[in-house]
């Protein structure tokens, strides 16, 4: 494993317990996205969804939205929306997409 | 004893619903023992904001919340991309959903009109069938209009002339008729008021929808849009760009250009200063507020129009135990009055409820996002994003600097994920 994805993980963790205190924070946060992605990230089509998707792999293309290194097609809005969010959050929010059912 | 002919109805079912077995019934049918009910939400408004509270309280809770969404109308219909009605791409039909996938999380949808809240008793009443207890309640009305501020439209029989169109439906339909009954060189007249008011960019993606309408089917004929701001309220360089673009010559915008009366004898604008615009089609969006079950309720806080909430719950500041979103709401700093933020606010409100209902306290730290699509023509689409976070100082939410922002410029791309997040936010709305 990469030390970037110990260290995503790491702050996983520690961003989850320490949400102990908000203990739905990752969900309320992920259900945000879900206008565009999905309910529970079970997008309806057109957008791609977000469940069961690997937690890093999420908190990799989101840090790439947020600094800009992601452009291209995709990013009409991501990058814009993505900036809103601290690594903390992005992480509470990988966490819950990567424990949903992924679409059949 | 009851006749055997006797017909088991609604006001039967509601009457038993306080035993805990009755709706469990109809809940997710996940596990095996339903969970205890703590309480029952009534949720007033079946859009936006209503429906996805009534479906994330039902998901959240699992099943313990019993949840009443009343809604005066039998489907669901959207006013986000009902613009496009009127430039001929799409029929309301298309933007019509019905509330069978919400019975399917268990919630109890009820047609029918709330006429008054009973604050201490907690209570509502309703046009059709018998009063309601609630243990918590959700607002979410939208808008109702201020007739009284454009002159002659205080008159209901005027505003079957002069419509607004601004809550989708057999209005957006009626409007449509009349530009396609007009003649090619007439001129369509749109008044839009001072903000706020409900979807900044909507009026100016109406024009664009018109203009698209006659460059087709009615070459000769004009848009005029008299707006009452300083400048085009929303994605102002976007929409220029399009009326210097593909509508060059279609479309003449006036800002402060405020219409405070119609003219019905010649159909025109009546401007506060300036001579009047004369209409072959004349679509006024007047000033706007809560939606009247708001005011008799006693949310409004502001300026007689909107309601006072904390962020942290979408609790009313004047009524605690009611919550209120949407566009009724007393606007955070750029919070928009979008169906998408309605939304938003409902999950807030949803988590919060959940929490307060087992005793709890709600997450201190909530976020909202927004993304408002609008078509420039059939296809075409710019956006405008923002992000607001709760700041505990200023107790009300705030954009996070460096985030948020417009397309650069309108594509079909964009136009895709318009469509997109139609499916997915009806669906995420509605089951």
């Amino acid at each position: 494993m990469r030390l970037v994805q110990i260290l995503a993980l790491a702050l996983a963790f520690v961003a989850a317990s320490a949400a102990g205190q908000d203990r739905h924070q990752g969900r309320n946060l992920a259900a945000q996205c879900a206008n565009c992605h999905g309910t529970n990230g079970h997008s309806q089509g057109g957008i791609p969804g977000l469940a069961g998707q690997a937690q890093a792999g999420m908190i990799a293309q989101m840090n790439a939205f947020k600094s800009g290194q992601r452009s291209g097609p995709a990013a009409t809005v991501m990058h814009q929306i993505a900036k809103g969010y601290t690594d903390e959050q992005i992480a509470l929010m990988a966490a819950f997409f990567a424990a949903q059912k992924p679409a059949k | 004893m009851q006749s055997s002919n006797r017909r088991f109805d609604r006001r039967d079912f509601l009457r038993g619903a306080g035993a805990a077995g009755a709706l469990a019934i109809t809940g997710c049918a996940t596990t095996a023992a339903p969970p205890a009910k703590v309480g029952r939400v009534i949720v007033i408004g079946g859009g936006y904001g209503g429906a996805t509270a009534a479906k994330y309280l039902r998901m959240w809770s699992e099943g313990a919340i019993e949840v009443f969404m009343i809604e005066m109308n039998r489907s669901f219909v959207s006013c986000p991309l009902s613009n496009l009605v009127l430039g001929g791409s799409r029929k309301i039909e298309d933007l019509t959903v019905g509330y069978a996938g919400l019975r399917e999380y268990g919630v109890q949808v009820i047609n029918d009109e709330v006429t008054k809240v009973n604050v201490d008793k907690k209570t509502v009443e309703l046009k059709k069938i018998q009063d309601l207890a609630y243990d918590r309640l959700i607002v979410s009305p939208g808008v109702d209009f201020m007739f009284d501020q454009v002159g002659a439209l205080k008159d209901p029989k005027a505003r079957e002339r002069v419509l607004h169109a601004w809550k989708a439906g057999p209005e957006t339909v009626a409007l449509r008729q009349q530009l396609e009954a007009m003649r090619d060189g007439g001129v369509y007249v749109l008044a839009i008021p001072r903000a706020p008011y409900r979807c900044p960019p909507g009026p100016y993606e109406r024009a664009c929808q018109v203009a698209h309408y006659f460059k087709q089917s009615k070459p000769k004929s004009k848009v005029i849009i008299l707006d009452a701001n300083e400048d085009v309220t929303s994605k102002a360089g976007l929409f220029k760009a399009q009326w210097n673009g593909q509508y060059k010559g279609l479309i003449e915008y006036r800002n402060n250009s405020e219409v405070k009366d119609v003219n019905l004898a010649t159909l025109s604008a009546v401007l506060d200063v300036g001579a009047d615009v004369k209409a072959d089609v004349l679509n006024v969006l007047p000033p706007m507020r809560a939606g009247d079950i708001a005011q008799q309720a006693g949310l409004v806080t502001a300026n007689n129009r909107w309601c006072g909430v904390d962020w942290l719950s979408m609790e009313s500041v004047a009524r605690p135990g009611i919550h209120v979103l949407g566009d009724a709401t007393l606007s955070a700093p750029a919070m928009p009055k979008s169906g998408h933020m309605a939304n938003q606010h409902a999950k807030v409100a949803a988590a919060a409820i959940v929490e307060l209902m087992n005793g709890r306290t709600p997450s201190p730290a909530p976020m909202m996002a927004n993304t408002c699509y609008s078509f420039v023509d059939d296809r075409n689409v710019v956006h405008v994003a923002s992000v607001h976070a709760y700041d505990p100082k200023d107790k009300t939410m705030k954009t996070v600097p460096g985030s948020g922002g417009l397309s650069t410029a309108a594509s079909e791309l964009e136009g895709a994920y318009a469509n997109a997040w139609a499916k997915n936010i009806w669906h995420d709305m509605l089951g």
